[in-house]
């Protein structure tokens, strides 16, 4: 087997954690520059082309007149390029030893997949509720079945020999904020969609939370219950670097995708996507990417070299996700079928997630220790494993301090540059 | 120029954010945020579409628009929908403002302001800093509508 998936096990097997970036620019140019840059990294990496808000949200005349005027994009615009040119930014970068994966958030990818298959890429991520929910107002219904013929013809190039790979972002649904036991349904559940759709080669997602040891609990589980529901497709685990309101200075974001490498070593991850010391404020340059790639590389071998921990105490995580994904299993021999019906009914509620499609009767909370809590089960069916009485969070004031509560925990515990040390803003307190 | 109905003291207030933008937690913290001062909100989520917002605009005619986008395309899109915005003739005077992440690049581009003033809003607010300026603003409003 060739390919991404192919990649990512062989630097497994050879003891290497696969680092990544979020990295994608408008023009072409800068965008060979950033593969080029990333590839030469001092790590075992692969390559991405993030794409920008207007491709995301199928509004190509949008991103045509912004690159005609060079006004800013927040991506790579692949609809839109010629794909001469996204095969030319390609051209001797990407290969069996450097593959590059599309990260896009789409709720209607089919224009996506169509141009990055056409460039000659074959990986990307994603999925019917993570890419609905969180990123705009398409109805989950539309998303379903827009993921469904993706997913067809994305698989269909298996007939030629290759071997495409799909990755769930379940595991971060909203950034922030939302329990362990739910980014791994979601993520298993899509998981099972893109296998029934025909994908052979996927990468389960999950976003290093507020608590290492929750998230080494979650992983463990996520880990057990792939291997389980998945035993028969190539499969791993990514984790995400923090996905919420990131730590403002530079040795603080530092810090934290350390501790992102340091989970993903633990928790049996085979990939790590990172973040920079400019994810508070700004999109990244391709030199701040290259230093979190290496940075979160250096971190991780040093993590595989101390003794490994006792596995953490088990907190029900596992329990209450396996519960979650057997409700939506018994729905609808049909995974797409299922997941709509599942939030229809409340089975699956995101936390904060304002989308027509959520029922929004679930809450989270921030313990003392930094662990995420449920303080509101809506209808989802854990009500009888999860302790109940956690005080919800409370108010714009409430909501910023939970919201910045990794912020201010690593940015206190950045080492300060001796002269002028910068104060670090940190979200304003709503006063 | 009477708008909503600010007999009671709270405003009718509009929170968006632009079409291309799917960040929500902004709105969320800005609708409890107004909430809280005792505004009526009316959060119209993620990614909304010019079209929808102008229709909700006119629909409920609001005291006041509060356009949030982070995602870095909020200064294209802000200059794109504040004349749409003004063309209509039930919100050519409504207070409109803007903030957020308004570029790619980060806070410090004073040009920035300056065109989305010129554009036709009545106040920007960047980033982090912005939320104690926005409610001397707010409070400004009340008091004007009050009067
Ligand atoms: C969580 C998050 C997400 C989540 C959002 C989930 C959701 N539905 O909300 C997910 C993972 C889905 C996501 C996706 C994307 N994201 Co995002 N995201 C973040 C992150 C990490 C935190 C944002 C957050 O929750 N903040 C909490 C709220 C309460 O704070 P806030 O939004 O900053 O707003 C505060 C102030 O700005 C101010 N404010 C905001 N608006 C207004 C308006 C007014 C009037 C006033 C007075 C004040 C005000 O008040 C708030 C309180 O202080 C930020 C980086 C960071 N800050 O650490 C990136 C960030 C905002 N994302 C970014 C981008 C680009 C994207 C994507 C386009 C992907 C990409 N290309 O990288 C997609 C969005 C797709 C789309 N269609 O737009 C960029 C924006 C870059 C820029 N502006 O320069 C950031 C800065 C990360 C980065 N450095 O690249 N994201």
């Amino acid at each position: 087997m060739t390919g991404f998936g192919a990649f990512v096990a062989q630097a497994a097997d050879a003891g290497a954690l696969v680092v990544q970036p979020r990295m994608g620019m408008a023009e072409a140019a800068r965008m060979r520059d950033g593969l080029l840059a990333t590839r030469g990294a001092a790590a075992v990496t692969v390559g991405t082309i993030t794409l920008d808000s207007y491709t995301r949200t199928g509004d190509l005349d949008a991103a045509r007149r912004a690159l005609a005027l060079g006004a800013g994009l927040n991506g790579y615009p692949i609809a839109t390029h010629p794909v001469d040119v996204t095969r030319a930014v390609l051209h001797g970068v990407a290969d069996a030893g450097f593959p590059v994966q599309v990260r896009h958030g789409s709720a209607a990818p089919e224009r996506i997949f169509e141009a990055l298959l056409a460039a000659g890429l074959d990986a990307t991520e994603g999925g019917p509720v993570s890419y609905c929910l969180p990123y705009g107002r398409t109805p989950l219904h539309e998303a379903v079945a827009c993921w469904r013929r993706s997913c067809e013809l994305l698989a269909s190039i298996r007939e030629f020999g290759a071997e495409p790979h799909l990755e769930t972002f379940g595991g971060c649904m909203m950034g922030q904020l939302c329990p362990p036991s739910l980014l791994i349904a979601i993520s298993v559940l899509e998981a099972l969609f893109f296998r029934q759709h025909g994908l052979r080669s996927i990468s389960l997602s999950y976003a290093q939370q507020t608590n290492a040891r929750q998230d080494e609990e979650a992983l463990a589980a996520l880990g057990r219950i792939a291997d389980e529901l998945l035993a028969d497709v190539d499969r791993h685990l990514v984790v995400y670097a923090y996905m919420g309101v990131y730590p403002r200075s530079p040795g603080g974001a530092r810090l934290l995708l350390e501790d992102a490498a340091r989970l993903a070593v633990r928790g049996g991850a085979a990939r790590l996507i990172v973040k920079t010391t400019a994810e508070a404020h700004r999109i990244p340059t391709v030199a701040e990417n290259v230093r979190a790639l290496e940075a979160a590389a250096a971190a991780a071998t040093a993590e595989r070299t101390r003794p490994r921990p006792a596995a953490p105490p088990d907190t029900g995580i596992e329990a209450e996700a396996r519960a979650l994904i057997g409700a939506v299993l018994d729905l609808d021999a049909d995974l797409g079928r299922a997941l709509v019906r599942a939030f229809a009914a409340g089975y699956l509620d995101v936390p904060y997630c304002l989308h027509p499609d959520n029922a929004g009767r679930t809450r989270s909370s921030l313990g003392p220790d930094g662990r995420l809590y449920w303080s509101a089960v809506g209808s989802m069916p854990i009500a009888g494993l999860v302790e109940g009485g956690r005080p919800p969070i409370l108010g714009s004031a409430g909501l910023l301090s939970a919201l910045s509560h990794v912020q201010r925990r690593y940015d206190g515990r950045a080492p300060r540059p001796a002269a002028a040390p910068p104060v670090p803003r940190g979200l304003p307190a709503a006063r | 120029m009477e708008h909503g109905n600010a007999e009671d003291g709270g405003l009718d207030v509009v929170v968006t954010t632009l079409a291309s933008d799917s960040h929500t937690w902004n709105l969320v913290f800005l609708q409890l945020l107004l909430e809280e001062m005792g505004h009526r909100v009316t959060n119209l989520g993620a990614c909304v579409p010019d079209a929808l917002l102008l229709a909700e605009c006119r629909r409920i005619v609001p005291d006041l628009i509060v356009i949030s986008s982070v995602n870095g395309h909020g200064h294209q899109e802000g200059l794109r929908v504040i004349p749409a915005l003004r063309a209509c003739p039930e919100l050519r005077r409504t207070p409109t403002v803007i903030g957020g992440k308004l570029g790619i690049a980060g806070a410090d581009d004073p040009d920035r302001e300056r065109t989305l003033l010129s554009a036709g809003f009545d106040a920007v607010f960047e980033e982090g800093g912005s939320v104690a300026p926005f409610r001397e603003f707010v409070d400004g409003l009340r008091s004007r509508v009050l009067l």
